[in-house]
């Protein structure tokens, strides 16, 4: 199997590398050719089939490279292994490598190599907008003070470290001879080199799962320093400029302004185009094939527009990314909103994985490199060690503001998380060489640092982190007991968590969640968004839908559909466990699964046993269905990025659950004691108001009949707000309710596309305990049955959250034969 | 954040408190802010209401548990000491401070973190989980997917999994037992390593 593989992969090596050689072949003959023939001979009659490579000759390079590096990028998945031992990118640079060897033994020139504008404009851009428009804002701007300690002063200081040490040394001797004008060439190359990557950092941390905290730190520096780098970048450069001599305390004040200015001015560019795209994407009702276009083409011409005014371009497209997604997310419609996540990821994917080759193919080229082994190797030694003293000293002081310190793991993490990438690159590449005597020197350092920190510190990096937790994956034991207790614990320590937590920002943070509710909300989202009440049955209909969908692929990953009406574990004798587990395995499930790596060996465990006997082979099924079904702890699944994968909305299904569940215990809870019979006898009413629905409303009134109408207070059917009525008679959990709506945006659904995120609780967390087909029953069927069994579980009723604003509902609902519930439900319930 | 020697003054008994609790003043400061924004009408003790305002319980699946567990048998209001309290079970272990033989057991214990879980289960204290209690538990953890029928095997194997005295129910010390046997690293790697620091005050991460 794995030497079928391999020959696949070498033989699907093989075909692309004389892809490219032939085109490059070709593209030599017909150089000349065209060149030798074209002038000359006039043209012997009409031809029919004419061969124009000239014609078509640059894009037609720029697709067979995308090619290239699209089918490699498939070949290193082919193998899981691979990919989990070293990380793509370094993949990617090998690639380039051997392809850059290829062209060059071809024909001796590097006719391929990154240029500065092609990294800036056209492969920088959409990488940050995708990190910006998926980042999970509330832990990024929970950490705002951290991350912009690391990127501000981190950066600075590593810039400034590496720089003046390098000059020290210089001035000892010890590099022998270089041609540089003094301090400044070494600032400036420190400078370039200062900034851990955003690319190389999450092509590498995605891989390896660290905890939240950790991950938006690092990730958060390496998108926030580049605005830094370039700026410091930009102020040494013209300093060059100028001359190293001339060089006044005012410029070096104007240099410390500018760096406020261009840093704060790309903010605020940001900040304005996001706006302006929210505007824009309230209106787009009508034309929804463009809308996507304009979340690309608005955020680009934010980076362009900060670039044109030299301010921080990469600033500005991140921030329009963070602000404008919550706004955009709400009005955009599903599947618009589908279009933007695949096109944000396809094109931030793609032009990761060409950066990478690219950064392989351009260092094949004799010309740019020299050598300066003292030079090139004190660099990595300072970096490195400036990088840890940054780190620590750093952590250091935050640690004492902060209420969660940073732990001695995280601080390793974080050091050797000092990936330096594409955009030292790029920066390196723009050196203009009349003014930079020894760009070629710098030029080679900064690729070979390139190197060194994503190849080696990429791989390793991992092993770092399981060698440094080695305790975490201890080897677990596959009992029942265990699995269940350990999940009750899980939810134990998150919802202590809960409670405890949470105590720090809320006041700002509350006051800005009105301010945005009462005005910008007002301003950037379409009507319909704001009226969280028409969606309701939106919600209810995707979550059904995707009940439909996992309720069949269960079924087909099982082998058939029969399993659904013989639940009985005995019954699952047959199925194959192992391709059950490969299909899942390659689904491209959530990653959260796939990040649970202990629980899955547990699974793999289980599949080993089920050979033994029966009654393992019932534990089996036992745990499959276990670890199938038991919720995850929320710490789990919050915050995953991914810039691979579009995370899947299962966790919010799992939330929207529980959360009916408990609303419905409460709501249960709360009518035996009080107010319940009347609260039924209310949704009765509802029914019978509603003509699709009346004749099962009018059964319910017969079956609740003789207990309902013995509570005067509520008889009247026109009050206006019953549910309004109940909660101050007694018990505050409606309010509750209510309130829990507005008041927090639930963690995890950030990735939630269609719906904007604090909507969407409020959405998502109404229906529940208005789903009151189920409440009504309860009050019959409580004696009979216990009430939480699965059979009682019913979505998509129609919902009534107060006597106002029914009609879109009576509208939208869709009239269903009572026999048939709109339930989706996998399990048999139906059945 | 207010955190000061003000805010510690208005706490009573506030030495005998952390004492007890073994928190250190800031984090007493801290629940103490929280305390009261969770208390939403300043009535200085917080009901069952005010927790299950906390929206994240909602989504919680035994989190209607966990706040009865706040809740001593007959008590519909609890003031911060006891919140404190409560909580303090759940503050990690020092690892460095390996307990002495003759000192009382601390709040954090591990026999109290699993007395806290115990509890969850057993909800009508007779220091047993019963077959029902279980499966009522389980009903609670599991996905609307599994049916009744699984419910119960899967109730049924877990008691026989634990129950060692055959009476078909696990006591507290079948209990411990299990999840000693089973899990020594348990309570290490989810109470007391990072990860669980890492739950003080998730929210509060940075400055």
């Amino acid at each position: 199997m794995q030497c079928k593989k391999l020959k696949e992969r070498v033989s699907l090596l093989v075909v692309v590398l004389l892809l490219c050689s032939s085109t490059k072949a070709e593209n030599k003959i017909n150089a000349t050719t065209d060149t030798g023939g074209g002038g000359g001979a006039p043209p012997s009659g009409y031809k029919i089939v004419t061969f124009n490579w000239q014609h078509v000759m640059n894009p037609y390079i720029i697709s067979v490279w995308i090619m290239v590096a699209s089918i490699a990028k498939m070949v290193f998945h082919m193998s899981s292994k691979l990919t989990t031992i070293i990380p793509e990118s370094a993949l990617l640079i090998f690639l380039g490598l051997l392809l850059g060897g290829v062209v060059w033994a071809a024909d001796h020139v590097a006719s391929y190599t990154m240029k500065p504008t092609l990294f800036f404009f056209y492969l920088l851009p959409q990488i940050v907008l995708d990190a910006g428009y998926f980042m999970p804002n509330r832990l990024f701007f929970g950490n705002l003070g951290a991350i912009l300690t690391y990127a501000v002063i981190g950066t600075v200081w590593n810039a400034a470290a590496v720089g003046l040490s390098l000059y020290g040394v210089y001035l000892t001797g010890l590099m022998g001879d270089l041609n540089v004008d003094g301090m400044l060439d070494f600032l400036l190359f420190g400078s370039l080199l200062a900034a851990v990557d955003p690319v190389a950092v999450i092509a590498v941390f995605e891989e390896v799962h660290v905890n939240d905290v950790l991950f938006i730190i690092v990730f958060g520096e390496s998108l926030l320093n580049d605005g830094v780098t370039v700026v410091l970048y930009n102020v040494f450069d013209s300093f060059i400029a100028i001359g190293g001599v001339n060089v006044t305390g005012v410029d070096c004040v104007k240099g410390v302004v500018s760096f406020f200015v261009v840093a704060l001015g790309g903010t605020l560019i940001g900040i304005i185009f996001a706006f302006l795209l929210s505007y824009i994407s309230r209106f787009t009702k009508r034309v929804q094939i463009i809308e996507p276009g304009f979340v690309f083409i608005i955020s680009y011409l934010a980076y362009l527009t900060a670039e044109m005014l030299s301010l921080s371009s990469i600033l500005a497209i991140t921030f329009t990314g963070v602000c404008c997604q919550k706004y955009v997310r709400a009005n955009l419609s599903e599947g618009s909103a589908t279009t933007v996540r695949y096109m944000m990821k396809l094109l931030a994917s793609g032009s990761e994985t060409i950066i990478f080759m690219m950064l392989g193919i351009s260092a094949v080229d004799v010309s740019i490199w020299e050598w300066n082994t003292a030079f090139i190797l004190l660099t990595l030694l300072f970096i490195a060690v400036y990088r840890v003293i940054g780190v620590v000293t750093l952590t250091w002081i935050l640690n004492r503001y902060r209420v969660v310190p940073l732990g001695f793991i995280d601080q390793v993490v974080m050091s050797y998380g000092g990936l330096r990438g594409a955009v030292a690159y790029g920066l390196v590449a723009l050196l203009d060489e009349n003014r930079v005597k020894e760009k070629k020197l710098f030029f080679s350092t900064t690729v070979i640092v390139i190197y060194f920190t994503v190849v080696l510190q990429g791989c390793t990096t991992k092993s770092l982190v399981t060698w440094l937790k080695v305790k975490r994956s201890e080897h677990r034991d596959p009992l029942i007991s265990e699995k269940l207790h350990g999940r009750a614990f899980d939810h134990i320590l998150s919802a202590i968590e809960d409670i405890s937590g949470q105590i720090g920002h809320h006041y700002i943070r509350d006051k800005w969640e009105n301010f945005d509710k009462k005005y910008i909300s007002k301003l950037l989202m379409r009507k319909s968004a704001l009226k969280s009440k028409d969606q309701i049955l939106d919600v209810f209909h995707n979550l059904n839908i995707k009940d439909a969908i996992t309720y069949i692929a269960e079924g087909e990953r099982r082998g058939s559909l029969a399993f659904i009406k013989t639940p009985s574990a005995l019954q699952l004798v047959n199925v194959n466990f192992n391709s059950n587990k490969q299909s899942e395995d390659e689904a491209p499930t959530s990653s959260v699964l796939r990040e649970d790596a202990s629980a899955i060996c547990l699974d793999m465990q289980a599949v080993e046993l089920r050979r033994k006997s029966l009654r393992d082979c019932e534990d089996v099924y036992t745990h499959h269905l276990l670890q199938q079904y038991l919720y995850k702890p929320k710490k789990q699944q919050k915050y995953n990025y991914s810039r691979h994968e579009v995370t899947s909305n299962e966790d919010d299904a799992q939330e929207k659950e529980i959360f009916e569940k408990t609303m419905k215990r409460r709501l249960a809870s709360f009518k035996s004691t009080k107010h319940g019979v009347s609260q039924s006898k209310k949704l009765a009413k509802h029914y019978k108001k509603d003509p699709s629905q009346k004749k099962r409303s009018d059964e319910m009134l017969s079956n609740g009949g003789q207990l309902v109408f013995h509570d005067p207070e509520f008889s009247d059917p026109e009050d206006p707000c019953e549910f309004d009525v109940i909660s101050n008679g007694g018990s505050n959990f409606i309010s509750n309710v209510a309130r829990q709506a507005l008041a927090d945006t639930c963690n995890g659904i950030d990735n939630l596309v269609f719906i904007p995120e604090e909507e969407t609780v409020t959405r998502q967390a109404l229906p529940p305990w208005a789903t009151n087909n189920d409440t009504v029953a309860l009050s019959q069927r409580a004696q009979v049955q216990m009430p939480w069994s699965p059979n009682n579980f019913r979505r998509l009723m129609p919902l009534r959250l107060s006597s106002r604003s029914t009609d879109s509902f009576l509208l939208a609902d869709i009239p269903v034969p009572e026999e048939h519930p709109l339930s989706f439900l996998p399990e048999g319930t139906a059945l | 954040m207010g955190c000061n020697a003000s805010t510690l003054a208005k706490i009573h008994n506030v030495d005998e408190l952390i004492l007890e609790t073994g928190f250190s003043s800031s984090h007493i400061c801290h629940l103490y802010n929280r305390f009261h924004s969770l208390d939403k009408d300043d009535k200085g003790l917080l009901n069952r209401g005010d927790f299950q305002n906390i929206s994240e319980l909602a989504v919680n699946p035994l989190g209607d548990r966990i706040i009865n567990n706040f809740f001593p048998d007959g008590v519909d209001l609890i003031d911060f000491n006891s919140f404190a309290r409560t909580l303090a079970r759940f503050r990690p272990v020092e690892e460095s401070l390996k307990k002495e033989p003759d000192s009382p057991e601390p709040i954090n214990s591990r026999a109290n973190k699993l007395k806290f879980a115990f509890q969850l289960y057993d909800q009508d204290k007779d220091g047993k989980i019963s077959n029902n209690e279980l499966l009522q538990v389980l009903r609670l953890m599991l996905g609307v997917q599994v049916t009744e029928e699984q419910l119960d095997n899967i109730t049924d194997r877990t008691i026989q999994e634990a129950d060692l005295d055959g009476d078909n129910a696990i006591s507290f010390e079948e209990f411990k037992k299990v999840r000693a046997k089973l899990s020594g690293h348990f309570l290490a790697s989810s109470c007391l390593t990072s990860d669980w620091d890492l739950g003080w005050g998730y929210g509060v991460a940075s400055l």
